[in-house]
């Protein structure tokens, strides 16, 4: 199975507070387990919200919203796709990742519908 | 309860994700895959029993290493006779025992382990089901049952397969080992074909009510994939993730709503798996970026990628795809892969110069019980407007598979043929 991993690390990526050199290593180090062990299929770290859109739909009305967001708790800063067994291996991974604040949600990527 | 539960369930996937180097590392101390396995199990017996109420350790995968070596010192030490090994053992246990090396144990690079076990478990002394169980148990972490299911067969029979494939090995005096050279072409190829063996299980399902089983494709390409990082400068391994990427990209579009099968040209594009898609193309540019001459699955990825870059059937580049059968020919010559090229020259240059070639191909051997001869010669004869003739090679080829969605599709496609018969 496929798994999203949302890194809601609310707005400590980006221009704020840059990763230290040894974060880096250390991210490096646990990505490049992940991908010796076939399990990333995809992977990407987002600009901070300043520089986000968000377009509001309302019966035949767009609203296009500039960020910054304000929730930031639920900002998410990077994203994985993992090819999984289960959700619980996909979990057992996400507990090694070197990360000491914010939270991680997982989600399946449903079989039936788009990719 | 529900903790203990969780417990358990955690301890499960952790030995996803750490059996196949646990055992690699084992293997290579110890020798044997069987003996190996069983000091794995063996920890992960002890997990069980301790980690529920102590808590899952920080580094299981070191934790469970730990503790199947110093039970690998009991064994050996039981084993007299191991003189040699015992010492080497008996070094490395103090180690871990310092409490320091503990660590280590976990971050150590397991890649030749890896290796290794995947030389050993697809070694040419086994036969080709013997190398597939063996593999998908130690290196997929699948449990004997799941591979029995896999491959429709008894869970007694192929446990049986399994034991029997370790002790082949033992009397065989296959060594733990990554050669160099020309060996290590050699035995990388025999896994690449172990793997895909996998993947076309999957894929293209034999036997059975299901057309595909997409489990054992996944399980393939993640085999694929953590080859690909063991054997980074290898282009044909690269070849292969690519070949079954592209392929697996179509997996979602080629089952109709009812299960039955869709075929490669009638498929909805829109329901392929672009994202793999982009990956088996960049797989395929890895290899072919890596330089020398392509070889057969880096051709057959090149073939997939021709439909893979066609918006819609009708822009399909067929001349390349004639050109890179020729090649694929020449390299790997086998009766399929010329009913293959036969398809492509069908589509290029009409449907008499492919059925040309199918006729070569009716007399031999190999193919005589190959359900696709007689429903690609029955393909070419319809649109040659021989319908009667063509009705008749469906239901043959229909006679012929094992599948029941592939037999049902091809009795349709007789039927089809009756009625424009009717109609013409």
């Amino acid at each position: 199975m496929r798994v999203l991993v949302l890194a809601k690390e609310g707005e400590r990526s980006g221009a704020a507070t840059p990763p230290t050199p040894e974060g880096m290593a250390e991210y490096e180090k646990f990505n490049g387990e992940l991908v010796k062990a076939g399990v990333v299929v995809a992977a990407g770290r987002l600009s901070p919200s300043a520089v986000g859109k968000r377009v509001r739909f309302d019966g035949k009305k767009r609203t296009v919203i500039d960020g910054p967001f304000a929730e930031a708790k639920e900002l998410v800063a990077g994203y994985w796709l993992w090819q999984v067994r289960s959700m619980d291996e996909a979990i057992e991974w996400l507990k090694r990742a070197p990360y000491e604040g914010g939270t991680f949600e997982i989600r399946e990527v449903s079989q039936h519908e788009g990719a | 309860m529900n903790e203990f539960s969780d417990a358990h369930r955690a301890i499960e996937a952790i030995w996803r994700i750490e059996s196949a180097r646990l055992i690699a590392g084992l293997t290579r101390f110890v020798g044997e895959i069987g003996a190996a396995e069983e000091l794995a199990q063996d920890a992960l017996v002890a997990a069980l029993e301790q980690w529920p109420a102590s808590g899952v350790p920080e580094k299981p995968g070191g934790w469970l290493m730990a503790t199947a070596k110093h039970r690998a010192s009991d064994l050996i030490r039981r084993r007299k006779t191991l003189e040699r090994k015992y010492e080497e053992l008996g070094r490395d246990v103090e180690r871990v025992r310092d409490g320091t090396d503990l660590d280590a144990a976990i971050d150590e690079d397991f890649g030749d382990d890896l290796l290794g076990l995947m030389f050993m478990a697809c070694h040419p002394v086994l036969s080709k089901d013997a190398r597939v169980a063996l593999t998908l148990r130690v290196l997929g972490g699948l449990t004997t049952e799941e591979i029995a299911r896999g491959f429709l067969v008894p869970v007694s029979s192929m446990a049986q397969r399994i034991v029997r494939a370790k002790r082949t090995l033992t009397e065989a005096h296959v060594r733990f080992e990554v050669p160099d050279g020309a060996e290590r072409v050699a035995r990388l190829a025999s896994v690449f074909d172990v793997i895909y063996l996998i993947f076309n299980e999957g894929y293209a399902a034999t036997a059975g009510e299901d057309w595909v089983r997409p489990a054992l494709c996944e399980e393939a390409i993640r085999l694929g994939r953590i080859l690909a990082e063991l054997a980074p400068t290898e282009p044909e391994v690269h070849g292969l993730v690519a070949l079954m990427e592209i392929h697996a990209s179509r997996l979602r579009a080629r089952v109709g709503p009812s299960g039955e099968p869709v075929l490669l040209l009638d498929q909805d594009r829109a329901r392929w798996d672009w994202l793999l898609i982009r990956r088996g193309l960049a797989a395929l540019e890895r290899a072919e970026k890596l330089g020398g001459a392509m070889g057969p699955y880096a051709l057959q990825a090149a073939i997939a990628a021709c439909h893979a870059r066609a918006a819609t059937a009708a822009e399909t580049d067929w001349p390349r795809m004639v050109a890179l059968y020729d090649a694929l020919a020449e390299l790997a010559p086998s009766p399929v892969v010329e009913l293959n090229r036969a398809v492509a020259v069908g589509m290029a240059f009409g449907p008499a110069a492919g059925l040309d070639l199918v006729d070569t191909l009716v007399g031999e051997p190999s193919l005589k019980a190959y359900h696709l001869l007689p429903a690609v010669r029955g393909d070419l004869l319809r649109k040659l407007g021989r319908a009667d003739q063509a009705r008749a090679e469906f239901e043959r080829a229909a006679s012929l598979t094992q599948n029941v969605r592939e037999r049902e599709l091809l009795q349709r496609r007789a039927a089809e043929c009756a009625a424009e018969k009717i109609a013409g």
